[in-house]
């Protein structure tokens, strides 16, 4: 598939106060019968967006495009669809000061940013926009840096993955214009590696 | 300088490495399931791509699946459609498929190792986190994402950064009410559920050596639960044993060309970890969760924590939310916890093993008024495993519920799932809030913790039992 393109975003922000946000929250199983990777918005933290007083319900975050999440978030299940259900909804970009491994790699490889701060610069963003809803983030995958009223942070994102992102790169394609490395190390492949075809 | 266990694996599968670019890995099987394929097919199409690799993809059916009557359609729609998706993939491009009703159906990570598919050495990739569970072999296998899925379906490779690795070495001897269910909820509830973030872990040590082929694939499908994509053991005379003669296991002189292999693959003595982790294996308990993540755990014996007794502020906040959330209070000691359901199996805990451990407590007794006990085969091979050793009779006779195989109440997605307010001792993986339905309250334990669980209603280790169990033939 290919991946939109994210070089730089400002946007209002939403501040969710919690660590541990896992897959299941993000989006529920029964959303996962779907097939498509669309249509997930509705889905995205169903279960806390039956209650009024949940961040996101709060009218003066309506519209905010960039979440500022607790340490630990996407952990759990591998589901691309928490990625889409954030995205479906308008997120564009996701800062945190960790991130789980197999989330963080869904999220790059659909042009979800995921920004890795210090947890007391996420403190600070938590506190600028909870007082005032209004202020908006700016994520600069250009410069490698978040800036807001008061704050300007660098962050980390490896060259390739940055590189992938900037220009919306299909990661299937570049491989496979490694095609001759991939059949070369298929012809070397040990006989007794296992085989799926039934005897 | 040695190399661990987990660089040998990656360093014989890198096809292509070049600097400032993540490694190209080779992937020597993809497990594919319902759930987490539909958009990863559907790429293909688009891009009017193949299958590269059919001889090293195969499918099952798992999470949707019911586990009664599954002679009948399926009743939700949505499911249906969900599997019908899945038949319709595999047929278009020729991926072997196992549906529901099939002998070789069950959850994708009994199914690998059961046909012998999953062996030493091998990268083994699933669109599902739990994936991890092939890691008992020696196996580099870790959960990937739809587009990964699409990717490996199109190139039987993915490119990845090599993670840090970290060693937990568990030394000594389990007593004998410890499982390895209990070891592996100790150590996640020890590093935190973010502690193996970027790592691979390796569990190795005297308490791990000892264990079988099951224990060591539940302690390894759990890594993930520690933040880690990947668990690994280094595969021994014991791993050897376990794949000799299994449908795919290689045969004659490939057999003896793979254990030559595979005695290769574990760290060297002067091989650097990025991280080690000792645990005491003599210093452990039977050990539950009482919070909403699988790090929120403790030995049965305790109580419940006061959240005032964090020191870190968003741990603290989460520990107060999972209180609110499981109805529980600080100090209420664990035993006096009551529960509405008992649910065994999932792939964590739904092998054979485990079927037999949870049996022989549920044996002769019955189980608690008011509770309602699931015991939930891995696979249709486990199911008539277990149906040969007369193990589903002991169940109902206990006043349990026999079903057929899938993962059923380790997620929201088939019909087995817990009502709001509702409350189980689960063998399964995860405790998040509405993991078994909405408002469900999850206690993730053993097999052991689970049926001494069901027979006193409240959660309970098979020492609690006082009863002496009525003998079959006393009845």
């Amino acid at each position: 598939m290919a991946m939109e393109a994210f070089t730089t975003h400002t946007g209002r922000a939403v501040p969710l106060r919690r660590s541990n946000v896992d897959t299941d929250q993000i989006i529920p199983a029964h959303w996962l019968k779907k097939v498509t990777r669309d249509g997930f918005e509705d889905g995205l933290f169903e279960a806390w967006r039956k209650d009024p007083e949940f961040v996101l319900n709060r009218p003066e975050y309506e519209g905010a495009t960039v979440l500022v999440a607790g340490p630990d978030f996407g952990t759990g299940s591998s589901r691309e669809h928490a990625v889409w259900a954030l995205q479906n909804y308008g997120f564009k970009t996701v800062i945190s000061s960790r991130f789980a491994d197999i989330f963080r790699g869904n999220s790059l490889k659909n042009g979800l940013l995921t920004v890795v701060l210090p947890q007391e610069t996420v403190d600070e963003l938590w506190a600028l926009v909870e007082a005032d809803p209004t202020a908006e983030i700016t994520v600069d995958l250009q410069d490698r840096q978040v800036r807001a009223e008061g704050v300007t942070a660098d962050f980390e994102l490896d060259e390739n993955a940055r590189w992938r992102l900037l220009n919306g790169l299909d990661d299937i394609s570049i491989t496979l214009q490694n095609e001759a490395d991939i059949a070369t190390y298929e012809s070397g492949r040990p006989a007794h590696k296992p085989s799926t075809v039934q005897a | 300088m040695g190399r661990t266990l987990a660089e040998k694996v990656w360093d014989d599968h890198v096809v292509r490495r070049a600097e400032g670019e993540p490694d190209l890995l080779f992937i020597d099987l993809h497990l594919l399931h319902e759930v987490t394929s539909p958009q990863a097919f559907d790429g293909l199409r688009q891009a009017g791509r193949p299958v590269r690799r059919l001889d090293l993809t195969i499918a099952t059916e798992d999470h949707n699946t019911p586990t009664l009557d599954i002679d009948k359609p399926i009743a939700d729609p949505v499911s249906r459609a969900q599997l019908e998706t899945l038949r319709k993939n595999c047929a278009d491009f020729g991926v072997r498929l196992h549906p529901l009703g099939d002998v070789e159906q069950g959850v994708v990570h009994v199914v690998g190792p059961q046909l012998g598919l999953t062996q030493p050495g091998t990268t083994v990739v699933c669109g599902d986190s739990h994936t991890s569970t092939h890691g008992a072999f020696g196996a580099l296998a870790f959960g990937i994402g739809t587009s990964q899925v699409e990717h490996v379906l199109a190139t039987q490779t993915l490119p990845l950064a090599r993670p840090k690795t970290m060693a937990i070495t568990v030394e000594g001897e389990l007593a004998d009410d410890v499982t390895a269910k209990d070891l592996i909820l100790a150590i996640i509830a020890k590093i935190g559920t973010g502690g193996g973030q970027g790592y691979i872990l390796e569990y190795r040590g005297s308490a791990i050596e000892k264990l079988s082929m099951e224990a060591r694939m539940t302690i390894c499908n759990m890594s993930i639960e520690a933040g880690a994509r990947a668990g690994m053991i280094a595969p021994d005379q014991t791993t050897f044993d376990y794949i000799e003669g299994r449908p795919h296991a290689p045969q004659g002189a490939d057999f003896d060309a793979a254990v030559a292999y595979w005695k290769t693959l574990k760290s060297d003595d002067d091989a650097v970890f990025d991280a080690e982790v000792v645990i005491d294996a003599t210093s452990l308990a039977p050990f539950v969760t009482w919070g909403t993540n699988p790090g929120q755990g403790a030995p049965l014996s305790s109580s419940v924590p006061d959240p005032a007794s964090y020191e870190d502020a968003s741990e603290r906040l989460a520990a107060e939310k999972a209180l609110e959330y499981m109805g529980l209070e600080a100090g209420q000691p664990l035993r006096d916890i009551n529960v509405d359901t008992v649910f065994v199996g999932s792939c964590t805990n739904g092998r054979i093993e485990d079927l037999r451990a949870a049996a022989a407590i549920v044996g002769g007794r019955k189980v608690a008024d008011g509770v309602r006990m699931l015991v939930v085969p891995g696979s249709v091979r486990v199911a008539l495993q277990a149906v040969e050793e007369g193990l589903d009779k002991v169940f109902t006779a206990a006043g349990a519920e026999w079903r057929h195989a899938g993962c059923s109440m380790c997620l929201g997605m088939n019909p087995d799932q817990l009502a709001p307010g509702e409350r189980s001792a689960s063998t399964s993986n995860r405790n998040f809030e509405g993991r078994q339905g909405k408002g469900g309250r999850t206690h993730l334990v053993s097999p052991q913790v689970a049926a001494a669980t069901a027979v006193l209603g409240h959660l309970a280790s098979p020492a609690d039992l006082s009863d002496t169990p009525v003998t079959a033939g006393a009845r």
